[in-house]
């Protein structure tokens, strides 16, 4: 988000510093399960998620190079009675945001994934899903950022950032400082504490993703597959990998990054997937890595002004971030360029600590 | 098996991994003071590499050699301890508290330690060259576990090639097997051998072995090529044409030199050993780059004790010196670790490692001098091509990797995301010296390309064997995630 917020700002005329303490997009944006997908998307930002899908497949005529996005379609399945009713009652609201999910039978079901467990008892369909090979994401932005003219420092700490008459000191470590009018905070589960600099605070969660990567087999699913709780994203590569995913928790925090998986949670992520998909027990897991995610209080994302500090801004906390990231970016550019945002912004100052948490304000879409 | 308890969970005092002498120095070591130990080993029989047994199943005896009585010894040493030999067993996560998760023929195994002591061993480095992926290419290592525990030569015909004390080792094994030597390739000169003599003076023995070795090959008329790589090798008929030419000290081939083709059916080729880094880079040991033992190595204390709480580093994986000296790095380990559970005090812990710290230090001038003719020469990633394939997993060529570091890439982590370079089945132990060794130039040395940060699992695991017999209502699933 930080990257597509840079890219926008630095082709609308601004020059433009993108400053990452490490390599480009190596932390959520480069490790994440890579889902485009509607189904796991909370309801509020469905009409966002859809405008970044279309932006990931579209990537090589904005970004210059791809992120080998697929757009295939996308179950999610109910294997119990109460999972039926979440299905329904999920499909039903993600319907309403202008979703195209619709309700089939497990003979349908099995027509669109015949590698399906036939003890799925229904499931939802949609035509907008896919995904895209995530650690790509660095490689295609930096070329464009690059091309755009700003400039990128990559492995360069920020320590903190002060305000000044006319605008910020952002202060390095080593010693060298930035002068900037404006400053955009793009810090995932960091940035409580970037807001911290500017005296703001707001509470984020940070959520640990245990992710899974199977070596390659042959073709044993065609979609993206998920469960009616959200607890499972399941697709196939076309190098024949399977990553297995849905925000099962490992062990780590902000400031020890992901640190390490807790095998009781692999074991029953991959239980999950072998039921959806049986053919995958015929295959070995080669990799398991963590992301992750910030989460805030009422699990919507902080885009628009810091409250209180004119110039500064903040990104983030998107809830299936990677599908909706460049939508988001692009709304903030269009915003600090003094454009009106295509759609609304989600007012971070609904989330300031003496605020009761889950109030909307400001710009905020409704549920 | 089902439901979520699937582990049979133990609680013991410490846990090795690797049965080699290392593993089995430490476990026994251990063991003797009064720790309950258990040895985790994907082998059917302790040995490691160098005393590898024969598996049973193939019905032949191990040759009556120094190496085999040693490795009998051993297993007879293991045998009649009190440790818990856990063999078969694949440990595929180590979690920060030491816990060892591992799938053995029973299903999951998860022990709780208060310490763990890796033991290993190392990995061999082979640098690719054009058509180091074709049928009849191994590693000397391979050649090895071929000739030592199954007594099969690894082709009619076979050129040995490569650096190190495996060179002589592979080419005698296979004479003595009644096989042919076609060529024996050292990138090591006469003055590199001779630079290690004064050391491995310390090991009469060995050095005499190492004598009979060229000797047995000078009768055999095998040739002796020093100081020559090989550059390619392509199919040629049923065999193999492997061409070589001279290089320098670094591995770089000589501009003025000649290429030379040999014929024969195999090549086995190898660079060196690597120390295998997989646990401790996981749990987040401090590491250290030392390329004349090998490359990364977790820093440790005289005792093995690395920067982890808890965790020791012992035999070739702390430092490649050799099968001898691993043995007495175990003990040592093995008897600081009984030292720290409380089990025996600091002057008797001296007493006991006493005799193994003298025989270490003896051991290991010659290990260490063997040891630095395997040392990686940067110099030869010129036999990489651009179309070489140095990702044999995931078919990346070292044209991607190169344009990968032009548009950016300068840590391997970054290198590996872009390339997909070490994604695959080997997670890396393959192509990881290759890749490090090209970005290393790109970036300026090794300590600065850093390493792969270490991941679970370990080894590959099959799914099946990870998930068990089990119900949907055996799955603890987590709370649906917001609306």
């Amino acid at each position: 988000m930080g990257s597509t917020a840079a890219l926008f700002l630095a082709r609308g005329g601004m020059s433009t510093a993108l400053i990452d303490r490490g390599p480009l997009c190596r932390e959520a944006s480069g490790v994440n399960a890579g889902t485009l997908t509607l189904h796991m998307t909370r309801a509020a930002l469905i009409p966002y998620a859809i405008r970044g899908w279309e932006m990931w497949q579209a990537a090589e005529d904005w970004l210059g190079r791809g992120v080998a996005a697929r757009a295939v379609e996308g179950l999610s399945l109910a294997f119990t009675e109460a999972e039926e009713d979440l299905l329904v009652q999920r499909a039903r609201v993600r319907q309403a945001e202008g979703a195209p999910i619709e309700l089939v039978d497990p003979v349908r079901a099995r027509e669109i994934e015949p590698g399906l467990n036939p003890a799925v008892r229904r499931a939802a369909w949609c035509r907008i899903d896919g995904f895209a090979s995530a650690y790509l994401t660095g490689r295609a932005y930096r070329h464009a950022l690059v091309d755009a003219g700003a400039d990128v420092r990559e492995g360069a700490t920020v320590k903190g950032i002060d305000r000044t008459g006319r605008g910020f000191t952002v202060r390095m470590e080593g010693g060298e400082t930035l002068a900037a009018r404006r400053v955009v905070l793009a810090g995932g589960v960091w940035l409580e504490r970037m807001l911290g600099w500017l005296g703001v605070h707001i509470p984020v969660k940070c959520l640990v993703n245990q992710l899974v990567v199977t070596e390659r087999i042959e073709p044993v699913m065609r979609t993206v597959l998920s469960i009616a709780n959200g607890l499972l994203s399941l697709k196939q590569f076309d190098n024949g990998t399977v990553l297995i995913g849905g925000g099962w928790q490992g062990i780590g925090d902000p400031d020890m990054g992901g640190r390490e998986a807790i095998p009781e949670n692999l074991v029953g992520n991959i239980r999950l997937a072998c039921h959806v998909i049986p053919a995958l027990r015929a295959t070995r897991m080669a990799r398991v890595w963590l992301g992750l995610e910030a989460e805030t209080a009422d699990a919507l994302p902080l885009l628009g002004d810091v409250p209180g500090v004119p110039g500064a801004y903040v990104i983030g906390s998107v809830h299936s971030g990677y599908t909706s990231g460049p939508w988001m970016g692009r709304l903030l550019a269009q915003h600090i360029l003094g454009a009106a945002p295509e759609m609304g912004l989600f007012d971070p100052a609904r989330l300031l600590d003496q605020t009761p948490a889950g109030q909307e304000t400001g710009e905020a879409i409704p549920l | 098996m089902k439901g979520a308890g699937v582990r049979a969970e133990q609680s013991v005092d410490l846990v090795v991994l690797g049965a080699g002498p290392a593993g089995v120095g430490a476990a026994t070591a251990a063991s003797s003071a009064g720790a309950r130990v258990v040895v985790v080993d994907e082998n059917a029989q302790a040995g490691g590499q160098v005393y590898r047994a024969p598996p049973g199943t193939y019905g032949i005896d191990a040759p009556d050699t120094p190496e085999a009585r040693e490795g009998a010894r051993q297993r007879a040493a293991l045998g009649e301890s009190g440790v818990t030999h856990a063999a078969g067993h694949r440990a595929w996560s180590i979690s920060r508290d030491l816990a060892v998760d591992a799938i053995g023929p029973h299903g999951l195994v998860r022990w709780t330690p208060r310490t763990l002591i890796v033991a290993a061993g190392t990995t061999e480095r082979v640098i690719p060259f054009p058509g180091w992926t074709l049928p009849g290419v191994i590693g000397l290592a391979a050649a090895t576990v071929l000739l030592k525990s199954q007594g099969v030569l690894p082709g009619r015909s076979t050129v040995v090639a490569g650096c190190g004390p495996l060179l002589a080792a592979v080419a005698v094994g296979i004479l003595k097997a009644g096989g042919r030597v076609e060529a024996v390739v050292d990138l090591a000169g006469a003055r590199d051998w001779l630079a290690g003599v004064p050391d491995m003076l310390s090991r009469p023995d060995l050095l005499r072995q190492g004598a009979g070795w060229l000797a047995a090959l000078a009768k055999a008329r095998v040739p002796l090529y020093r100081r020559h790589a090989v550059v390619a090798a392509r199919s040629h008929g049923e065999g193999l044409a492997i061409a070589i030419r001279p290089v320098d000290a670094a591995g770089a081939p000589l501009p003025s030199g000649a290429e030379r083709i040999v014929s024969a059916d195999c090549l086995a080729i190898g660079h060196g050993l690597v120390p295998s880094t997989e646990v401790t880079r996981l749990l987040g040991a401090r590491h250290g780059y030392l390329p004349e033992r090998g490359g990364w190595i977790a820093e440790t204390d005289g005792d093995f004790r690395t920067s982890v709480p808890g965790l020791f580093v012992a035999g070739d994986a702390a430092g490649i010196s050799g099968a001898v000296p691993a043995l007495h790095k175990g003990r040592i380990a093995g008897f600081a670790a009984a030292h720290d559970l409380g089990l025996i005090d600091g002057a008797r812990f001296d007493a006991l490692a006493a005799a193994d710290r003298r025989a270490l230090a003896r051991a290991e001038r010659f290990g260490r001098a063997a040891a630095r003719l395997m040392s990686p020469r940067p110099a030869l990633a010129a036999t990489m091509t651009p179309d070489t394939v140095v990702c044999r997993c995931e078919d990346v060529t070292r044209a991607e990797i190169d344009a990968a570091m032009a548009d950016g890439a300068d840590s391997l982590n970054q290198l590996k995301a872009w390339t997909r370079c070490g994604m695959g089945p080997c997670q890396g132990r393959t192509c990881g010296e290759a890749a490090a060794m090209l970005l290393a130039a790109h970036v300026g040395g090794r300590d600065r390309a850093r390493f792969w940060t270490g991941r679970a699992p370990l080894r590959p695991v099959p799914l099946a064997d990870i998930v068990g017999d089990f119900d949907y209502d055996d799955i603890p699933i987590p709370k649906a995630a917001p609306l």
